[in-house]
C-alpha cells in the first residue's frame, strides 16, 4: 500500500452539479443516484507516469505546431503558471493537454458547424509536462468566442480547455482557463454551471503586463490546483509538512 | 482568529466538451503532424505479461442514446495486481504494461474498445484483496465532472462475492452495474461493459 494519506474529499459543492438544466446536454447525461463514497485505494492513489520523451519540441507551440504556410492568425499570447496541489506544494511532473479553438472561434473538427474560418496553420492543440516546480508554458494564439447549440443565441466566451493528470488517477482533472476582463464569461451557460463566483473566477488567467514579450505576444498566468492528500506525521514519513 | 489552514481549493472541474478528442487523440480527428501518436489507444506489446482480454462497451445517456462523443480512460493493475505509477510502493510492475488507456467512443457507433490484458488482485485499504478490476473515467459534453467507476469481470464470481468494494454497495441490484459480462470473440476473451448515466440501470459511479 501507499505510505501517504488518502486526498481529501472533493468539493462537490465547488464544482459544477452534476445536473445542471441551463447547460441542457448535463439533463440526461448527470447521474441521478448518489455517488458511491470510496476512500482511496491504491486504485485511485496511483496514476500513469507520462516522461519528457514522450513531449515533440513543438508541442508547446501551438503557433509553429500545425503551421503549413506561415504563422496563424490572431493575437499571439503566452500561457504560463504551475501545478499546485490543495496543500500548495508544486506538482511535478504533470502532463497537461490543452486545446482550443482559433481566432475566429473555429475548432478543427470535423462535427464543428460554425462558419467561421479555418485557419490552415492552426491545429489547436498542444502539451506540455510540469517542471520540478510546477511550472508549465506555452504559445499560443487567443481564441475567438463562438456560438454554440444551447439556448437558441448562447456564445462561449475564449477560452482553453485543459486536462492534467497529476500523481493519482483520482487527481484526473479537465477544466477550462478564460481570460480576464470577458464579459462574456458572466453569460455563459457553462461557466454558471459552477455555484460559486470564487470557483469561476480560480478559472480566470490574469493579464500579465510583466511577463509579455514586447513586440510579440501578451502573457496570460494560470495556476491549476489539484487535489491534495493527508500528509499526517508518521514515523515512515519524517518530513510530514 | 485562529490560524488559518493556508489550503488552496481543487480548480474546478469543466465540461471536456464535444472536442475534447482535439486535445487528448488529434490524430484520430485528423490534425495529424502535431504528434506522432495519440496516448493510450495501445495497452499491451509482444512482452506484456498476461492473459490478453478485450473490453467494450458503449456509454447511453438517460434517453438510452449511446454517446458518440466521450472519451474514456482506463487505468488497472497489472498481471501480478501492480500498477505502473511512481506511487507505487509494492513493487515494480510489468515495464512492457502502462495500466492506461484511452479510447474515444466510435463517432457512429458510440462503441469504444480496449485490447488488454486481466489485471491481478489489489488491496484494499485494510489489506483484503478486491476483486479484479478496471478503473474507468468518463468525460464527455455535458458531463461536468468526469465520472469514476470500475468493471469487474463476469467471470470472477468468487472473487467479486468477496471483494471489500462490491460489499459496501448497499443496493445489492446495482452491483450488475459493475460486472461485466464475458463472451469469446475470435478466440479472446471479451468483456462486455455498457455504462449507464441515468435511468433504472444507472451505472454505480465513485466519489474517490
Amino acid at each position: 500500500m501507499s505510505d501517504e494519506g488518502s486526498f481529501y474529499q472533493r468539493d462537490r459543492n465547488w464544482h459544477p452539479p452534476a445536473f445542471s438544466p441551463q447547460y441542457k446536454t448535463t439533463v440526461l447525461r448527470s447521474p441521478q443516484y448518489p455517488l458511491l463514497s470510496l476512500e482511496g485505494t491504491v486504485s485511485e492513489m496511483t496514476g500513469p507516469v507520462f516522461g519528457h520523451g514522450k513531449l515533440g519540441a513543438l508541442d508547446n507551440d501551438l503557433i509553429r505546431n500545425y503551421a503549413k504556410t506561415g504563422d496563424p492568425i490572431g493575437q499571439r499570447i503566452i500561457v504560463y503558471g504551475r501545478v499546485l496541489d490543495e496543500n500548495g506544494r508544486p506538482v511535478p511532473g504533470a502532463l497537461l493537454e490543452f486545446w482550443q479553438a482559433n481566432a475566429g472561434g473555429r475548432y478543427r473538427h470535423r462535427k464543428e458547424s460554425y462558419l467561421a474560418a479555418l485557419d490552415p496553420n492552426f491545429g489547436g492543440c498542444g502539451r506540455a509536462i510540469t517542471d520540478d516546480e510546477g511550472r508549465y508554458w506555452f504559445r499560443t494564439i487567443k481564441p475567438g468566442a463562438y456560438p454554440w447549440p444551447n439556448g437558441v443565441n448562447d456564445w462561449r466566451p475564449a477560452h482553453i480547455h485543459f486536462s492534467i493528470f497529476g500523481h493519482a488517477f483520482a487527481q484526473r482533472l479537465i477544466t477550462q482557463m478564460y481570460f480576464e476582463g470577458d464579459p462574456m464569461i458572466w453569460q455563459c451557460p457553462i461557466v454558471s454551471t459552477i455555484p460559486d463566483r470564487a470557483a469561476v473566477e480560480q478559472l480566470i488567467a490574469a493579464l500579465d503586463r510583466e511577463n509579455t514579450l514586447p513586440m510579440d505576444a501578451l502573457a496570460y498566468k494560470f495556476d491549476i490546483v489539484l487535489r491534495g492528500r493527508r500528509s499526517t506525521m508518521f514515523e515512515n514519513r519524517m518530513e510530514g509538512n | 482568529m485562529v490560524q488559518k489552514l493556508g489550503r488552496l481549493k481543487e480548480s474546478p472541474s469543466q465540461t471536456a466538451g464535444p472536442y475534447v478528442h482535439i486535445g487528448a487523440t488529434p490524430n484520430w480527428v485528423e490534425i495529424t503532424g502535431v504528434w506522432k501518436e495519440d496516448l493510450g489507444l495501445v495497452l499491451v506489446g509482444p512482452e506484456t505479461k498476461g492473459e490478453r482480454v478485450v473490453v467494450k462497451g458503449r456509454v447511453f445517456d438517460g434517453s438510452g442514446t449511446p454517446l458518440k462523443d466521450a472519451l474514456i480512460e482506463i487505468w488497472q493493475a497489472d498481471a501480478e495486481g501492480l500498477y505502473n505509477s511512481l506511487q507505487e510502493r509494492r513493487g515494480q510492475a510489468d515495464p512492457h504494461f502502462a495500466g492506461w488507456g484511452r479510447q474515444p467512443t466510435d463517432g457512429a457507433t458510440g462503441e469504444f474498445k480496449f485490447e488488454t490484458i486481466k489485471p491481478g488482485r489489489v488491496p484494499y485499504k485494510d489489506g483484503r484483496p478486491m476483486a479484479p478490476h478496471i478503473t474507468f473515467w468518463i468525460v464527455a459534453r455535458g458531463i461536468n465532472v468526469g465520472l469514476h467507476t470500475r468493471m469487474y469481470f463476469g467471470d470472477e464470481e468468487t472473487a467479486n462475492a468477496e471483494c471489500p468494494v462490491l460489499a459496501r454497495i448497499e443496493h445489492k441490484v446495482r452491483v450488475q452495474t459493475l460486472i461485466a459480462s464475458r463472451s469469446e470473440e475470435n478466440g479472446i476473451p471479451t468483456y462486455t461493459f455498457d455504462i449507464h448515466l441515468q435511468g433504472e440501470k444507472e451505472t454505480v459511479f465513485f466519489d474517490i
